[in-house]
């Protein structure tokens, strides 16, 4: 069934048949088998399936696979460095910034995002005539304001990437 | 969703010629709205046409001082651009203020403006809704209609655009680029998307093998101030309630000897009406007047005279006339600000 695509998912080329209806979420999971990417509203509301996608964040789940074919990606699972966790990943371990954790992939991909495109000196709404690369708290959640989190664990996520921002600095 | 068959454009007028062969076809850019209506069962198309990797990314300074902003830019970088934020800040403040991050990422200049209403009604197939389903009727008139238009609905339809982007490209004076069959042509974004009338299911003057290839901006004075106001339920990452994008500019000199007169301005609404809604009678009562409180009061007032609010969406009038007043004493200010700095370093 389908058609044919080649995706680099975390490091490896892989090879899938997809139908044309296929977003890229559901072929990473039901594909692929690539589940850390995950499925929460599937439409675009909650960032849970946030992937970065040819080194930008995206929301997985509004993106048709068949379009993406060649594309590179990024999930929560490919973001550390052998056994050596991304500084976000600690981060989020040492702040306790996460409870249930299904939202958690996300949070990751889209933070890790989020601090290149501030380095990158793109604005958000809360800039104003400021410099954006300067990750105040209010940059920061106005910045992750695309991933939700049912169980509140907003505080230590931030917290989180202010200790990953400080930490950049020093 | 609905099957469909996917095909990749190799050029905006191979796309075009596509979309004339199967008239339920549709475009994909972003994604981010045709994906979600059709996940929802909204947008049925028979043909997926992939315009998203077309070479239409580029934004440049054209001869004439205008900026040519390609269809597929995406809007975080629309938004980051360093013209956009030094020439059209209402511009990159409006962008800013829609979606989130991933979505902004994805979502681009043309598919934004051809976004559809977020309507409750609209997006719920077990629902009757004259925008989806001609004739089925409009619940949200009498039901929910907490996010529905003030200015120029009609019986048939109570729906609002949702863009705002497109809010800021209509004070901007903006002009959408769009080859169709018939080849190129151009169109004022103000005139682009409709008023609902009896045949709500049209949201644009467009065909349905019209391609938006650019929206150009006209060259802006320098001395113009702008900026983009939103009014939402919560802090980021929701549609607006009410909006308003405002260029502004005092006239020479004035803000020297104590009472600014204004010049020029544009007014744009957003969240108010099906289309977004250039405030011409604000306007009128603002070009040469003194740039006070008073009279922002009154532009508003004036503006607000032909609101015909809801039941449940009474509150979008204060809000207009809040936002409003409020953007408009903060451009003035900041206007006056400049043309004193200015006035320095010119020795007076």
């Amino acid at each position: 069934m389908g058609f044919r695509i080649r995706l680099m998912v975390d490091g490896d080329s892989r090879a899938l048949a997809v139908d044309p209806r296929t977003t890229l979420l559901d072929a990473l999971r039901d594909h692929l088998r690539v589940t850390t990417p995950k499925k929460g509203c599937d439409h675009g509301q909650c960032g849970a399936c946030t992937v970065v996608l040819d080194g930008r964040r995206v929301v997985s789940c509004l993106t048709l696979a068949i379009a993406q074919d060649g594309a590179t990606v990024t999930t929560a699972a490919g973001l550390a460095d052998g056994n050596e966790l991304h500084p976000v990943q600690r981060a989020f371990l040492d702040r306790d910034a996460l409870q249930c954790g299904f939202c958690t992939p996300g949070q990751l991909c889209s933070a890790v995002a989020m601090l290149a495109e501030a380095a990158d000196g793109v604005p958000s709404a809360v800039t104003g005539d400021g410099d954006p690369t300067v990750l105040t708290e209010e940059e920061i959640r106005e910045r992750m304001s695309g991933n939700l989190c049912r169980c509140g664990a907003y505080v230590n996520i931030v917290a989180a990437l202010r200790d990953v921002v400080a930490g950049a600095r020093e | 969703m609905n099957t469909f068959s996917y095909v990749r454009a190799v050029d905006p007028a191979d796309a075009v010629a596509l979309a004339a062969d199967d008239p339920n076809a549709v475009f994909l850019a972003g994604g981010t709205n045709l994906v979600d209506r059709m996940k929802l069962g909204v947008s049925r198309p028979s043909t997926v046409i992939d315009v998203s990797r077309l070479a239409l990314d580029d934004v440049r300074e054209q001869p004439d001082g205008s900026l040519w902003i390609g269809a597929t830019v995406r809007n975080a970088d629309l938004a980051a651009h360093p013209l956009v934020r030094q020439q059209y800040p209402v511009l990159s403040q409006a962008l800013l203020s829609g979606a989130s991050g991933q979505l902004r990422n994805m979502a681009t200049t043309g598919g934004n403006l051809l976004q559809r209403t977020r309507c409750v009604y609209f997006t719920d197939v077990t629902l009757p809704c004259n925008k989806r389903e001609p004739g089925s009727g409009c619940p949200a008139r009498d039901g929910y209609s907490r996010y529905h238009a003030i200015f120029g609905a009609s019986v048939a339809c109570v729906a609002v655009h949702p863009s705002d982007q497109a809010v800021a490209m209509a004070a901007l004076d903006a002009t959408v680029v769009v080859l169709g069959p018939a080849g190129e042509r151009r169109i004022r974004l103000v005139d682009l998307h409709r008023l609902p009338g009896d045949r709500p299911e049209q949201d644009t003057v467009l065909g349905p093998s019209d391609l938006v290839i650019a929206v150009e901006l006209p060259p802006i004075s320098g001395q113009a101030v702008s900026g983009y106001r939103k009014v939402r339920d919560r802090a980021s990452f929701a549609f607006a309630l009410v909006s308003v994008a405002a260029v502004l500019e005092l006239a020479d000199g004035s803000a020297s000897v104590g009472e600014p007169l204004i010049a020029d301005v544009n007014i744009a609404l957003g969240g108010v009406a099906h289309k977004p809604w250039r405030a011409a009678a604000a306007e009128e009562v603002l070009r040469a007047a003194p740039a006070t409180p008073d009279t922002f009061r009154r532009a508003a007032d004036a503006e607000l005279a032909a609101a015909e609010p809801l039941e449940g969406n009474a509150r979008k009038v204060a809000l207009v006339r809040k936002a409003l007043t409020a953007l408009l004493g903060e451009l003035a200010e900041r206007a006056v600000g400049r043309a004193s700095v200015s006035g320095d370093r010119d020795g007076r």
